[in-house]
């Protein structure tokens, strides 16, 4: 029988189909962090369930740090004890952990891809949303409640049922100044934000296999934002030459081995999908959201539909925007190039390469924040710390940050922010804050200007 | 859990789209490492202004809505997979939440706490609003043994969709850690063989 991509993933990790119900998939990574997993190790606790598999987990502290002086202890209080409850944890169930400090440290979905625990083939699982970003290597990865997590703490399983087999294809060329993030956000806003709910979504299109392992990151991560429980990529040459040398990919003879097998992972030509759909790359602009919701995007150059519902009133109403109106020359006073999203090297080289040689906006907040140490420390030695500062912009210490602003890093109240992370929902980044979803690129050029600008003008 | 059967009670709309689990339960109150208090902190941001004033014009203030129902717009429980969601309109006691389209995650976050999604369809949906519009107090009752929906004055009803598996836990309050567990054999044999699947894929 002719398989889709996904297929042959999922297939390979049935343990058992329960009849009439879900399937028992076998997870070969669990990613955890310090947010939703303290009250899955209660629960354990609570019934004397130990760890079935602690090799099988990675733990990170990501969401709730600090973003300055993480070498001191954290300020909040909460937080603090959040990050205490996960060390514990760990210790006491044989778990590794990156926590504060650790130079594997940084956002879950950043530092499990550089240090090679994300390879194709896998299935991965984490409690955030945004795990579909481990789909760029061509696994199945999706996020979970807290009861899962408790689930593969107690088994290594998931009772879950398959989704539909969903492909979003785009082919051509892309223009100039339009980025991995460009495309996601115009999917969203053609097929919407739940057009994608109890699908898995693969992206196929000479437009991803061109991508770097960082761009395809980008797309899949936001998979969740159309609905779809996870996206994926076939693996190609582009991410053996990405995984090959990391910390804990596969080595010498069980690389080539493993690398035998990842090659196997294709849909086959002909296979089915349940749902289809097809984009031009040419008509792909760089994106902005006008909305509260992240399928409420247009072109940079576009103005902001005018036929809506009433739960779009309500969005541009807490906006602050009109229907037809253009956000070009909007002044801006916040920007963040950050988050699961964008927060990877490659991010950072974009915007410092629009960013040499301008100064910073005066009106502009500028939160600068890599996804991990490793990044971090990559900027550093790409000398791409010297051009944000002679721009007047200052880097922070990696974590999710703003993104979601559960610790310091928050977004004031009516307050704009052109932010590089994956949701404009109200209040995301602080109570009343206002999200502009975009690239790094378009954040920078914001950054620049003061205001939103209509910067491939000025690219060369 | 909690076990669900059958439930007729009187129910609070929220006539909003693509409700996200932001809203639901702010992320600046995720810093619990247990499962208590998440109620107060419900719709944090849309039931209470920045004095902390309760927002007069949203439903769950209003006097005139009450019940352990939740009616809400489409697309319910969208964004983050946080929990917390299910844990924060379980606390504050909705026992149903009832849309035209529920998220993934939260769909089933929702089903492994006892809070039963209702999905019906998108013109089901509006009669539901429409009347309670028509009587603030009128009555729903939500048969999970045959998976309908009625509207106790018109007697109008809808058949839902439901997993066998999750509908047999839910009636029983089985959840599936218990069922994994019982499961760890079966599991350890999947783990053997792995290898030897991946093998023979490279051999077709």
């Amino acid at each position: 029988m002719k398989k889709t991509l996904f297929d042959k993933i999922w297939d390979a990790h049935v343990v058992e189909s329960i009849p009439d119900g879900p399937d028992i998939l076998y997870i070969d990574q669990h990613l955890i962090h310090e947010v939703t997993s303290p009250q899955a190790f209660n629960e354990l606790k609570e019934r004397e369930i130990p760890v079935f598999r602690p090799n099988k987990i990675v733990a990170t502290a990501d969401h709730n740090t600090p973003t300055e002086n993480q070498h001191l202890p954290v300020k909040d209080l909460l937080s603090r004890k959040q990050l205490k409850e996960l060390s514990q944890n760990c210790e006491e169930n044989n778990i590794t952990l990156y926590g504060l400090g650790h130079p594997y440290n940084g956002i879950v979905h950043v530092m499990a891809p550089e240090l090679g625990i994300t390879q194709p083939g896998k299935t991965m699982v984490c409690g955030d949303s945004h795990t579909s970003t481990h789909g760029a290597f061509g696994a199945i990865a999706f996020g979970i409640g807290t009861s899962q997590v408790t689930q593969v703490f107690a088994s290594q399983c998931l009772l879950v049922e398959k989704p539909k087999r969903l492909r979003v294809n785009v082919n051509g060329d892309l223009r100039k100044g339009v980025t991995p993030k460009d495309v996601i956000l115009y999917v969203i806003s053609k097929l919407g934000t739940n057009s994608g709910t109890g699908y898995f979504c693969e992206y196929a299109g000479d437009v991803f296999e061109n991508m770097s392992m960082e761009g395809r990151m980008t797309v899949c991560n936001m998979s969740i934002e159309m609905g779809a429980r996870g996206g994926l990529i076939a693996p190609d040459q582009t991410t053996y030459d990405y995984v090959e040398g990391r910390e804990f990919a596969p080595k010498g003879e069980e690389f080539d081995k493993l690398k035998a097998y990842w090659e196997t992972l294709k849909t086959d030509e002909g296979a089915e999908f349940d749902q289809e759909y097809s984009f031009d790359a040419e008509d792909i602009e760089p994106m902005i959201t006008y909305g509260t919701n992240p399928g409420m995007g247009i072109k940079i150059t576009g103005s902001i539909p005018v036929e809506g519902g009433k739960s779009d009133a309500k969005a541009l109403s807490y906006m602050g925007f009109k229907p037809g109106e253009s956000l070009i020359d909007k002044p801006i006073n916040y920007i963040f190039i950050g988050s699961c999203t964008n927060s990877r090297i490659e991010d950072f080289r974009m915007a410092a390469s629009y960013i040499k040689g301008k100064k910073k906006a005066e009106n502009v907040n500028a939160l600068i924040v890599p996804g991990s140490r490793q990044v971090a420390a990559q900027i550093q030695q790409e000398g791409l710390d010297k051009v944000f500062e002679e721009a007047g912009f200052k880097l922070r210490q990696p974590g999710c940050s703003a993104c979601l602003a559960m610790n310091d890093d928050k977004i004031p109240e009516g307050e704009y922010c052109v932010s590089t992370s994956n949701r404009n929902f109200e209040g995301r980044q602080g109570q009343g804050s206002r999200t502009i979803l975009a690239s790094p690129l378009t954040a920078a050029a914001t950054a620049v200007a003061g205001k939103i600008t209509d910067f491939t003008k000025s690219l060369n | 859990m909690e076990k669900f059967t059958t439930l007729q009670d009187t129910a609070v709309p929220l006539e909003v789209e693509n409700i996200d689990t932001d809203q639901i339960i702010p992320a600046r109150f995720l810093k619990a490492t247990d499962k208590a208090g998440f109620g107060e902190n419900l719709f944090k941001d849309w039931r209470f202004d920045k004095d902390g004033k309760p927002v007069e014009d949203f439903s769950l203030n209003q006097d005139q809505y009450s019940g352990q129902i939740l009616i809400a717009g489409n697309n319910f429980g969208c964004g983050s997979s946080r929990e917390h969601a299910a844990w924060a309109l379980k606390a504050y006691g909705f026992k149903v939440v009832v849309s035209s389209y529920f998220a993934d995650i939260f769909k089933g976050n929702a089903l492994n706490n006892g809070l039963l999604p209702v999905q019906v369809s998108p013109e089901f949906l509006e009669e539901l609003f429409l009347a309670i519009r028509k009587d603030n107090k009128e009555s729903f009752k939500i048969d999970l043994e045959n998976q309908k929906i009625e509207i106790l004055s018109s007697g109008k009803s809808e058949n839902f969709a439901i997993d066998a598996y999750k509908k047999t836990c839910l009636i029983n309050g089985f959840d599936d850690i218990d069922f994994l567990v019982s499961k760890l054999d079966a599991i350890k044999k999947f783990e053997e063989k792995q290898t030897q699947m991946r093998e023979a894929a490279i051999q077709e």
